[in-house]
C-alpha cells in the first residue's frame, strides 16, 4: 500500500518569546521541530507499511529549511520525502495550503502510485486550526476520518477500513473505504526510534524539491496570499487589565495567616461562594 | 486561517492593497447563522453560547439570527428548535432525515452546503468541537471561503465585515482575521469561550424546512457503533464552579497532588497548564487553555502558572482569578484579580488547611443559621 503523510515544520512553541516592547515574535534561536501531532500520524503510517507492505511518502510545504523536518521523518523510516517549496506559497491560509498540498499529493500519486491513505496530524501547534486535513480530503474527494484513535482493521482487497473515531462524549466505530484521509489523534502511539539503517538512509537520500510548477499547479492565483480568502489584519498582544492583581502582602507573616487573609479576600469579592463551598465541598 | 507559510505577520498597512470590492454574486449574502450541534439527542451548549454571540453580531448588522439544526426526525429536533428560539434565534433552518442520526461528514457537509447555497448567510458560526471542526473544514473547502478557527472574540467592523480574533503563534499573540471577498464568513469558537446568553421568555420564530439531497446509498461511511465515555470528572472541568490548576512552578509531577488536595477540599475540579501535559505529568484532558479546555468558574486558583496568552484565553471568563506564583513579574498577575507572590509548593498545603478550617462543619452551622 502507498501512504502519504503530510507534516509541518513548526517553531517549538514552548520556546517562543514575544518581544516586550515591539510585540513581535523573537524567532532567533527558536528551534524548529516536526509538529508533535504529526508524529502520531507518522508512526501509524509506518506501522501500516510494516504490516501490509508498501511505501510511506512524507510531504511538507514550507521554506527550504523545512527539509530538516523531512530528513527527520526519513530517519524514523519513511521511504520518500517531498518538499513543496515556492515563493508563490508564501502567506497561504488553510484553504490555499490544502489546495497546494492536494495538488502535490495528486502529483505524488501519478508519479509513485495512488495513495491508499493520506495521513495528517490532528492539528498543528502553531496554527491550531485542524482545517488542512479536511481541506485536503474534500479537494481530493477522499473519505474523511478525523480524530482517529485507532485503526481497527484494513481489508486491502475489499478496500475497506474500520476505525475508532473520537467524537464529543464518546468513540464512534466507523466503517469506510479506501482511499481515505485520516487525521490521527494524539497519544495513540509513540514514535519509534529510527534504526541506524534508516538514519544512514536519511542522510544519503535525496529529498525531492518541488516548485508549484513541479507539483503540476497551473493556477497560481489559488496559491499563497492571493489564494487565501482570509486576511490577517492585525497582530497584537492582549491588553493587560486596567488594574493589576491585588497582591496579598506576604512579608514576615506565617503561611497560615497569609492563607486566611487570601480566603477573606476571596469571600469578600464572591460573598455567595462561601455558602456554596461550605455545603458542597468535601471539607 | 493559518499558516503554513504565514509565519511573518505583516502590519495592516502592508496588506491594505489586498482589499477588493466584494464580488457582486456575494452581495445578497445576508444574516447570521449558528450551527446548532445536535448529537445523540443532545444539543451541545456551545451552540447556545454561539447564539448569544450571533445575536450581538446580527443586531449590529441589523439582520436576522438563524439557527441551523440537522438531525433525525423525533423529539430531539423539536427540542433543539425550541431551545434555539429560547437563546435568541429569529428563525431556524432544519434538515430532518433519518440518516442524520449519527454524525458523519458526508451527509452533514451536504446538508450544510446546500442550505448555504440556497439561503446565503453572510456569517456562519460553529462550535470548535470535534464535530464542528470536522464539519467546518469540509464546508469551507466546498464553498471555497475563509474559516477562522478557535476565535476568542467576534465583532463587526465599521464596513460590516466580521472581525474574528484568535490566538496565534502557539498562543503567544492575538490576531484579527477578516474574510473580505468571500461569503459566508466562517468562524469556530471553542466551548465556554463565550458566556451563556439569557433565556427568552416566550420566544417565537419561523422554521424553514430543507430537504436532504443525499441518500444512504450514496454515503460510504457507516457507523457501526458508539461507545460513550465513562462519566468521568474530566468532562466536568469546563463547567466546574471552582477550579484549581497547577503549572511548571510546581517543579515536579508529584507536586500536582497539592493541587488535587486543595481541589478536593473545595469540591473543585483540578487542571493544569500546557507544559505539564507536554512533560507528560498530567493527561491532556486536564489541560486548561487555548488548546485545552476553556473554563468559566466562579473561582479559579492558578498555582505556579506563569500565565502565557494561550492559558489566559482559557481562563479569562472566570469571575475571580487568584494567582500564586514565586515570580512577581509573571504575566498571570496582569490578569489575575488576587495575587500572592510566594512558592506555590509551600503555600498550597497552608491554603488547603485554611479552607478546610473555614469551611468546617462548625463554621457551616454558623453560616446556615
Amino acid at each position: 500500500m502507498h501512504i502519504v503523510i503530510c507534516i509541518k515544520q513548526v517553531p517549538d512553541s514552548a520556546q517562543i518569546r514575544v518581544h516586550p516592547v515591539t510585540n513581535t515574535i523573537m524567532r532567533q534561536g527558536v528551534p524548529t521541530i516536526i509538529n508533535p501531532y504529526d508524529l502520531f500520524a507518522l508512526e501509524e503510517a509506518l506501522r501500516l507499511r510494516d504490516a501490509y507492505g508498501g511505501e510511506v511518502t512524507v510531504l511538507t510545504m514550507g521554506p527550504p529549511m523545512a527539509e530538516d523536518a523531512l530528513r527527520k521523518a526519513l530517519g524514523y523510516g519513511a521511504d520518500r520525502a517531498v518538499l513543496l517549496t515556492d515563493r508563490y506559497f508564501a502567506g497561504s491560509d488553510t484553504l490555499a495550503t490544502s489546495f497546494a498540498l492536494s495538488q502535490a499529493i495528486a502529483k505524488v500519486g501519478k508519479t509513485f502510485g495512488t495513495p491508499d491513505i493520506v495521513f495528517t496530524g490532528k492539528q498543528t501547534i502553531d496554527g491550531d486550526t485542524a482545517q488542512v486535513g479536511p481541506g485536503i480530503a474534500k479537494r481530493l474527494d477522499l473519505l474523511q476520518l478525523t480524530y482517529v484513535a485507532k485503526i481497527a482493521s484494513i481489508d486491502l482487497d475489499a478496500r475497506e477500513i474500520k476505525v475508532e473515531r473520537r467524537s464529543e462524549g464518546g468513540t464512534q466505530m466507523l466503517k469506510s473505504r479506501l482511499p481515505c484521509l485520516i487525521t490521527m489523534l494524539e497519544g495513540t502511539n509513540e514514535i519509534r526510534r529510527g534504526s541506524l539503517e534508516d538514519a544512514l538512509c536519511a542522510a544519503r537520500s535525496n529529498v525531492l524539491k518541488w516548485s508549484a510548477a513541479d507539483a503540476g499547479i497551473e493556477d497560481l492565483t489559488r496559491c499563497g496570499l492571493r489564494g487565501s480568502p482570509t486576511v490577517v489584519k492585525r497582530v497584537f498582544a492582549p491588553a493587560a487589565r486596567a488594574e493589576k492583581a491585588v497582591q496579598i502582602d506576604t512579608a514576615e507573616k506565617a503561611l497560615r495567616d497569609i492563607a486566611d487573609e487570601l480566603i477573606a479576600a476571596i469571600f469578600t469579592r464572591q460573598p455567595a461562594l462561601e455558602h456554596e463551598l461550605a455545603f458542597n465541598s468535601g471539607a | 486561517m493559518s499558516t503554513v507559510n504565514r509565519e511573518t505577520p505583516r502590519p495592516a498597512a502592508g496588506r491594505a492593497g489586498i482589499k477588493k470590492e466584494l464580488p457582486d454574486h456575494f452581495k445578497d449574502y445576508r444574516h447570521v447563522w449558528v450551527f446548532i450541534e445536535l448529537e445523540r439527542g443532545q444539543v451541545h451548549s456551545v451552540s447556545f453560547e454561539l447564539l448569544g454571540e450571533g445575536r450581538k453580531l446580527a443586531d449590529k448588522l441589523e439582520v436576522q439570527l438563524a439557527g441551523v439544526v440537522l438531525g433525525p426526525p423525533g423529539e430531539a429536533i423539536g427540542n433543539a428548535i425550541a431551545e434555539a428560539f429560547v437563546y435568541g434565534a429569529d428563525l431556524v433552518y432544519i434538515v430532518e432525515a433519518p440518516l442524520l442520526a449519527d454524525y458523519r461528514n458526508e451527509p452533514f457537509t451536504k446538508a450544510m452546503t446546500d442550505l448555504v447555497a440556497t439561503h446565503k448567510p453572510e456569517i456562519l458560526l460553529l462550535g470548535a468541537t470535534t464535530l464542528g471542526r470536522d464539519l467546518a473544514g469540509s464546508v469551507a473547502t466546498t464553498l471555497q471561503t475563509g474559516l477562522t478557527a478557535d476565535c476568542t472574540e467576534l465583532d463587526v467592523d465599521t464596513d460590516g465585515s466580521l472581525a474574528a480574533t484568535r490566538p496565534t503563534f502557539g498562543g503567544s499573540l492575538l490576531c484579527t482575521i477578516y474574510t473580505l471577498n468571500y461569503r459566508p464568513q466562517m468562524a469556530t469558537v471553542r466551548p465556554r469561550v463565550m458566556p451563556m446568553p439569557q433565556r427568552a421568555d416566550k420566544p417565537v420564530g419561523r422554521v424553514i424546512q430543507h430537504k436532504l439531497s443525499i441518500t444512504e446509498d450514496e454515503i460510504v461511511t457507516k457507523v457501526l457503533g458508539f461507545l460513550p465515555d465513562s462519566q468521568s470528572a474530566t468532562a466536568n472541568l469546563a463547567y466546574a464552579d471552582v477550579v484549581v490548576a497547577g503549572g511548571l512552578g510546581l517543579g515536579a509531577a508529584e507536586n500536582l497532588q497539592l493541587v488535587k488536595n486543595l481541589a478536593r477540599a473545595l469540591g473543585a475540579e483540578y487542571g493544569c497548564s500546557r507544559p505539564m501535559v507536554q512533560k507528560g505529568w498530567v493527561s491532556a484532558d486536564r489541560q486548561i487553555g487555548q488548546t485545552g479546555k476553556t473554563i468559566r468558574p466562579k473561582l479559579y486558583i492558578a498555582a505556579g502558572i506563569s500565565g502565557a496568552i494561550q492559558h489566559r484565553v482559557g481562563v479569562e471568563g472566570a469571575d475571580l482569578i487568584v494567582a500564586i506564583n514565586a515570580d512577581p513579574n509573571a504575566p498571570i498577575f496582569d490578569f489575575a484579580h488576587l495575587g500572592i507572590v510566594t512558592d506555590a509548593i509551600r503555600f498550597l498545603p497552608a491554603l488547603t488547611e485554611a479552607f478546610t478550617r473555614r469551611l468546617s462543619p462548625h463554621n457551616r452551622d454558623k453560616l446556615a443559621s
